[in-house]
């Protein structure tokens, strides 16, 4: 994505921008914009209301349905809308539990869930519940087996991601919902990241919970959606109006999810062909990040979502990183403490082993559709010959501290 | 992260990146399990900093306290330099994030360090805080 401005008589400044945190959030696409705008102007109606304007509203909310139910196999009234993936897991995990608890009060998740589910769960916790943190292993890899092992009588709940949001790393879904059928024990999956990217069926995967989010598939922020397998015994989270067949209240956000109907349908008709343009894109990324010495790759190589690149380099500290390639006009994210607000470092890195002292210089590239191959090369120039190379002189630094750990 | 202008000139262009040959004292505070680690080196004439250099791991914030703290210090006075304050060093960058204000610290205990190394190697008792 390159964006040349002119500015004064004469003078050319040339202010490119690179844009590589797609798994922060995307860009909304024209078409999904196109989709959106009657919503927001003259189709302004709430679509409870039983005249025409309400009736608009609510044809656009059920083709928005239906668009999302055909894209992961479901039924349209299996999906609920909500406000986004956050909303979703928080519903599922703690719907699921507390509609329940008279069966079981044990959960299963892994370690390097999103913390909208890590920390439902903590929360969960302190209600009574019980819950296990699977390990992962150096991949971010979730065992079946381990997860075999863990099951009890009392387990009501597996909660394990489709792919990681930090690393990417793609779990062994179909398997585990195998094995959640097998125990008849309700099984949500944090598909977030995964949509566009992993073609999803919910009636193969044994899925009967799964969130989604429109951004990050390049529909509007702020909604999303659960879907629920008929039959799958919830509680209610948000109470008021009998909107989502008085499932979750609150008026729809209409444009929006006019909108994330369209990005899903456009997302997961185009995997295919978009994902072989990314992986190309992802692989000479992390071939040519791996010739800097002193770099790791985290996630899975070959098990791992066809945008993610996560590199970890020991000689730079992550926020740095991220200020320094901001200056090249380059955006990406890192794992590292100093980045966030908490100053805890990426608890993704942490489970799968990566120790403290170089979690911190991980960097995180997701790449999207305007990403292209001349900005893959800026990136890895920008990288390699004027950010990493001078911190070479840190070298000396760093392993003297890493030794005296 | 919401810096200063002031910080983001420090971390662009950091005064006194590097290390001295021979210096007269070596201050290494931070760990790498927190992420920021700093090391100072002085070199010291009379009881004047003569020239100062650092070198450090870390975030935004830790590299541009570094620079700052070494422009603050140097053709100081030890004690002066001693009296230096991590409030003193963040204010010179005309603020630091809340969640940032211990890496101003870490610029503060690595001048404690570096003063004390240098008494040491002279014999001399090191101070306390």
């Amino acid at each position: 994505m390159i964006i040349h401005n002119c500015e004064g008589v004469g003078v050319t400044v040339e202010n490119m921008t690179i844009y590589m945190d797609n798994s922060a959030t995307t860009p909304v696409r024209k078409e999904v914009v196109e989709e959106m705008i009657p919503y927001l102007t003259e189709n302004f109606g709430n679509p409870s209301s039983i005249y025409d304007l309400g009736k608009t509203s609510k044809h656009a909310v059920e083709k928005a349905r239906k668009r999302v139910a055909y894209a992961i196999g479901a039924e349209e009234n299996e999906i609920y809308f909500t406000s986004g993936g956050t909303e979703s897991d928080n519903w599922a995990i703690k719907g699921i539990a507390f509609a329940n608890r008279n069966k079981g009060k044990h959960i299963i998740t892994s370690s390097i869930e999103h913390h909208a589910v890590l920390h439902a769960c903590k929360w969960l916790e302190g209600q009574g519940f019980e819950v296990t943190y699977l390990p992962v292993d150096k991949y971010g890899m979730v065992s079946p087996e381990d997860l075999k092992n863990v099951i009890r009588d009392d387990t009501i709940l597996i909660s394990i991601m489709l792919a990681n949001n930090e690393i990417g790393t793609i779990q062994p879904v179909d398997q585990i919902g195998k094995i959640a059928r097998e125990n008849r024990i309700y099984f949500h999956t944090d598909a977030v990241q995964a949509i566009g990217h992993v073609p999803i069926d919910v009636q193969k995967m044994n899925i009967d919970l799964l969130s989604l989010s429109g951004h990050k598939f390049q529909g509007p922020k702020g909604c999303g959606a659960l879907y629920i397998r008929k039959g799958t015994k919830i509680e209610i989270l948000l109470h008021g109006g009998a909107q989502e067949r008085k499932r979750r209240a609150g008026t729809e956000n209409v444009p929006a999810i006019a909108g994330l109907g369209k990005a899903i349908e456009l997302a997961v008709g185009e995997i295919g062909e978009s994902d072989k343009t990314l992986l190309e894109m992802r692989e000479r990324l992390i071939k040519d990040l791996l010739k800097i010495p002193k770099t790791h790759l985290n996630g899975h190589p070959i098990k791992r979502l066809a945008n993610n690149v996560n590199v970890t380099f020991e000689y730079i500290e992550g926020e740095s990183l991220l200020l320094l390639l901001n200056a090249k006009g380059v955006f990406a994210s890192t794992g590292s403490a100093c980045n966030s607000s908490s100053l805890e470092p990426s608890h993704v890195l942490t489970a799968c082993g990566v120790p403290h002292e170089i979690v911190h210089g991980s960097l995180r590239l997701s790449l999207g559709k305007m990403n292209t191959q001349e900005d893959v090369n800026t990136v890895l120039h920008q990288l390699d010959q004027k950010i990493i190379y001078p911190h070479y002189d840190f070298k000396h630094l760093t392993e003297s501290i890493l030794k005296s750990e | 992260m919401d810096y200063s202008a002031k910080v983001m000139d420090h971390f662009s262009n950091p005064r006194n990146m590097g290390s001295i040959e021979n210096s007269d004292g070596i201050g290494e505070v931070g760990n790498a399990k927190c992420g920021d680690i700093m090391k100072i080196f002085l070199k010291v004439e009379g009881d004047r900093i003569a020239d100062v250099k650092f070198q450090t791991f870390g975030c935004g914030a830790a590299i541009a306290s570094s620079s700052m703290a070494t422009e603050l210090i140097k053709g100081k006075t030890l004690e002066e330099a001693w009296k230096l304050s991590n409030k003193a060093v963040a204010e010179a960058l005309d603020g630091l994030p809340p969640i940032k204000m211990h890496c101003s610290m870490l610029a503060e205990e690595a001048i404690h360090e570096a003063i004390n190394d240098h008494l040491r190697k002279k014999g001399l008792e090191p101070w306390n805080d």
